[in-house]
């Protein structure tokens, strides 16, 4: 479809030949009956046109045995899409786990990323080809949504709570990302172009744009500054309050006898509202942060959490750093966007 | 003229008597009072539906005046026609003017007033003040509405989406939702209007499967009209204290949860699709078998394919939440179960084609109209299933192929079965013929201009254009070649629905004078005059054939008035 008018989108990651297929199979059934029942009615039509003004037509009751094959046969393909799209997409719900992560917070209406290791941009994302990206996303105000057409991903980023798609993009180019929940006045101006780059160039772009310092240090410089060690230790190694040293991806055992797996989602909750899950041999005596972080301060004390779990490779790099170091909140676009490919 | 006997194994020819001249009757619901008070205040399902017929008929208009403004600013991937602030509150109100106040209420309201209690042989429904009282209270939703239109309008989207219609949006969203709060209790009160005449006011001898069709797909909405609609009204009203009184519902930051909102949304809102598109259902029903000449094949499949599709239809909210953030074990069920609803609407096309087989078929605008929604329902119906294949919703849910898909039903669906009805049952409400030919013309114009406008927007949605976008990136240009026939295909439909009000107005008054049965049909509404009296039937009929039973016409014992006439040609 290489036209000057295209009727497919762009097809730029490990998901898309995928979905494509699946879209080709539903083109065709339906195709197929919208021409069989397209043609039937046609043929009818003509067939047994009204060639007298006072004929009546012998009475059919109908077919019970008809009727169970239209019934039984639409269901079967209609089972075909079911299983084929879930298999897909519960493939693409399980993110991987070694994936390059980025943060993303939405707001009205601009898109702000920052990576693990410390580059930040607004409404562009630099990634590197032929690798698994995991984006984090929240808001700051309303509900938006991160739609890459060229990925065929798409996933709320809902107020309140972490979401999360992933991809792998196949070829290097320009892609047009959209926010695809309608969120206000500008939501057709709320989108950008994602940059995939051949592993070098990625390189070569992250030390271009090096000397921010990553969420997990800003993190580090939150909780020291938030005074979040006088309860759980120094370097997180806990007090009062639970150590924070692997806490991320462990099992958690509350006082209530749940136990849960410490997630992004956790984290978050725990900071706004610790009270809600309480671990077990711990008191209630943590206050709520809500209105003193913001949602980008949040991912950087998350992140910084998730640093002091030695299971996670990508965040290991991201080591502690001068404390205090202030969250650098100006974002640098370095790339201006091109056309497509 | 006999030449089909080998079919065709009696005909009406050799047992009817002779033709009546079509005349007038002396009085009937239209003439039996005069002035504005008689219709303000009248208890007549039949006069109550033409009220309905006037509101829904304006709604309408002001509905499609927004979808031009939409389909003009999209002819640029600029947005140089209105502001984005603007443009918002036109799909908006475009959505909410046609979702509440036109296709929910358009053949219930209207045809499903008018006909039900003819078709089942009653004077008038069970509750006739309540009837009023529906009416009015539509009226003053639609007040409400527009009084929120004219004072700056409403941006939110007709979906309400929280938290920006609780927090961020500064239009007059209490005032939006209130008017849709009013006008669902219309909907209650027409939805157990019906429910209570068809079960208790039925004519000796017409039990349930010997109902038409028409009236089953009526039953069937309006147990969706009263179990759904108080969820829609409930959840605008916690929008409303939402944004009044921050109780914290819906606000994460007060502990609330956004996405309950999509719940409770879209379990009023997805079986609201099946209130808009069960009448439709049924109006097509009764034109394939009445233009066939036949009964439906497999008329108790299709009578209860209507239930099922009312059951399942509360069942599958869900996947309008595949990428809200929704658990994926969720999707998984709601998928499932999408797929599951599809199957009664499958075994219905398949009946209705069935019925043509060895018909007798009538090329009149009302058949043109149901064999049109046949195609274009099926095409609607199969894209659905596009949508409940998770893996292919994630790529194209909140895109343009949603606003193909849900205005093939809508539309292609609701529309078509609402002017079919219209035109079949013309001659009884106004007592007029409408001119055929311009019918079939304006069918024809309606069909190509929908389906040029709405064709396209399956490609732009696949091609990644998301919906409610007032602008889009000018470098892809396939987008812009598809809006801007998109674009052309509305101007078709447009000019094309403009006909139908131009020729239906004008035939109210210089049209031929209708017999009482100009189509030669069997159903009870035919067997009395046109317009019919204000009771209905002189004597209570007295039931003794199946519905759509053409071949013995001797049968058809109806007491009281039975007139046949010659259908007067065009």
């Amino acid at each position: 479809m290489q036209s000057t008018v295209p009727l497919l989108p762009e097809s730029a990651s490990t998901l898309s030949g995928d979905v494509d297929a699946l879209y080709f199979y539903l083109c065709g059934v339906t195709i197929f009956f919208t021409l069989l029942i397209g043609g039937a009615i046609i043929f009818f039509v003509i067939r047994y046109r009204r060639r007298n003004l006072f004929e009546i037509p012998r009475p059919i009751e109908g077919s019970t045995r008809l009727e169970t094959l239209w019934s039984v046969i639409p269901l079967l393909i209609a089972m075909s899409f079911f299983f084929w799209g879930a298999s897909l997409f519960y493939r693409q719900y399980r993110p991987p786990t070694n994936a390059l992560e980025v943060y993303v917070v939405g707001k009205q209406w601009m898109w702000k990323f920052q990576h693990s290791t410390g580059q930040r941009e607004i409404n562009e994302l630099h990634v590197p080809v032929r690798r698994k990206i995991k984006l984090i996303m929240t808001t700051e105000d309303v509900i938006h949504d991160v739609f890459v057409p060229a990925f065929r991903i798409k996933a709320d980023v809902v107020p309140g709570r972490y979401t999360t798609e992933w991809f792998e993009a196949t070829k290097p180019g320009h892609y047009h990302f959209f926010c695809a929940e309608y969120c206000g006045m500008n939501h057709s101006g709320m989108g950008g172009w994602v940059v995939v780059m051949e592993p070098t160039d990625y390189e070569n772009w992250l030390s271009g744009n090096a000397g921010q310092g990553s969420p997990a240090a800003a993190g580090r410089g939150l909780f020291d500054s938030l005074g979040c060690a006088s309860c759980h230790g120094a370097n997180g190694e806990g007090g009062r309050g639970p150590a924070l040293i692997g806490l991320f991806g462990s099992k958690v055992v509350l006082n209530n006898g749940q136990t849960l797996t410490a997630d992004e989602g956790y984290l978050r909750e725990s900071i706004l509202n610790p009270q809600a899950k309480i671990v077990t041999g711990f008191g209630p005596i943590m206050p709520s942060f809500q209105g003193q972080v913001n949602e980008e301060q949040l991912l950087q004390l998350v992140a910084f959490v998730k640093s002091l779990s030695a299971s996670k490779p990508e965040t290991v790099s991201a080591k502690p750093p001068p404390p205090g170091a202030k969250p650098n909140t100006t974002a640098k676009p370095s790339a201006t966007p091109g056309n497509e490919k | 003229m006999r030449n089909r006997t080998d079919r065709a194994y009696t005909t009406y020819s050799n047992k009817m008597e002779e033709f009546e001249v079509p005349k007038p009757p002396r009085t009937n619901y239209l003439n039996a009072e005069y002035g504005l008070k008689s219709w303000l205040l009248t208890k007549d399902h039949k006069r109550i539906a033409l009220l309905y017929l006037g509101a829904i008929s304006f709604f309408f208009f002001i509905g499609s005046l927004y979808a031009m403004v939409i389909r003009l600013e999209l002819l640029t991937p600029q947005g140089d026609l209105v502001q984005s602030s603007t443009y918002n509150k036109v799909f908006t109100q475009h959505g909410i003017i046609m979702v509440f106040f036109f296709l929910i209420p358009s053949i219930p309201a209207t045809l499903g007033n008018f006909l039900i209690p003819m078709m089942i042989g009653a004077k008038d429904l069970a509750f006739p003040r309540i009837n009023l009282l529906s009416w009015y209270i539509y009226i003053l939703g639609g007040i409400v509405t527009i009084y929120a239109l004219l004072a700056g309008g409403v941006d939110t989207g007709w979906t309400f989406y929280v938290p920006y219609s609780t927090t961020f949006s500064n239009t007059y969203v209490i005032a939006a939702g209130l008017g849709i709060f009013i006008n669902g209790f219309s909907s209650i009160l027409t939805g157990l209007n019906f429910i209570v005449t068809i079960h208790t006011m039925r004519a000796p001898g017409m039990t349930w499967y010997r109902l038409p069709l028409f009236v089953w797909s009526h039953y069937a909405t309006s147990l969706i009209m009263i179990l759904g609609t108080p969820v829609i009204a409930i959840t605008i009203l916690l929008v409303a204290l939402e944004r009044l009184a921050h109780i914290g519902i819906f606000d994460p930051a007060a502990g609330g949860d956004p996405i309950l909102f999509q719940h409770l949304f879209w379990f009023y809102s997805h079986p609201a699709v099946y209130i808009m598109v069960l009448p439709a259902m049924g109006v097509v029903s009764e034109l394939i078998a009445n233009f066939s000449r036949k009964n439906i094949f497999g008329y108790k499949f299709v009578a209860f394919s209507s239930l099922a599709i009312a059951v399942f239809g509360f069942l599958v909210w869900g996947h309008h939440l595949f990428v809200a953030g929704q658990s994926v074990y969720a999707g998984l069920i709601f998928s499932f179960l999408s797929f599951a609803v599809a199957i009664p609407s499958a075994i219905k096309v398949f009946n209705w084609t069935a019925t043509l087989y060895k018909a007798s078929i009538s090329y009149d605008t009302p058949m043109l109209y149901a064999l049109g929604f046949i195609g274009l329902f099926t095409v609607g119906g199969m894209t659905g299933l596009f949508l409940a294949s998770l893996a292919v919703d994630v790529h194209v849910s909140d895109t343009y192929f949603v606003v193909a898909h849900f205005h093939y039903i809508m539309v292609g669906g609701t529309l078509f079965g609402y002017l079919g009805g219209l035109h079949y049952w013309w001659p009884k409400i106004s007592g007029r013929l409408y001119p055929e030919g311009w019918g079939r013309f304006s069918a024809l114009v309606i069909y190509v201009g929908f389906n040029l406008t709405f064709l396209p927007q399956f490609v732009l949605g696949y091609m990644g254009m998301p919906r409610r976008y007032h602008t889009y990136p000018a470098d892809l240009v396939s987008w812009q070649v598809l809006h801007v026939l998109s674009t052309a295909g509305a101007s078709i439909l447009g000019v094309g629905l403009l006909i139908p009000l131009f020729y239906l107005t004008w035939s109210m008054r210089y049209g031929q004078i209708a017999a009482a049965n100009p189509w030669n049909l069997p159903g009870l509404e035919w067997q009395t005059a046109s317009p019919p009296p204000t009771e209905n039937f002189l004597t209570t009929p007295v039931v003794t054939h199946e519905a759509y039973e053409f071949a013995l016409p001797e049968h058809k014992q109806i007491v009281g008035k039975f007139e046949r006439q010659k259908s007067v040609e065009t």
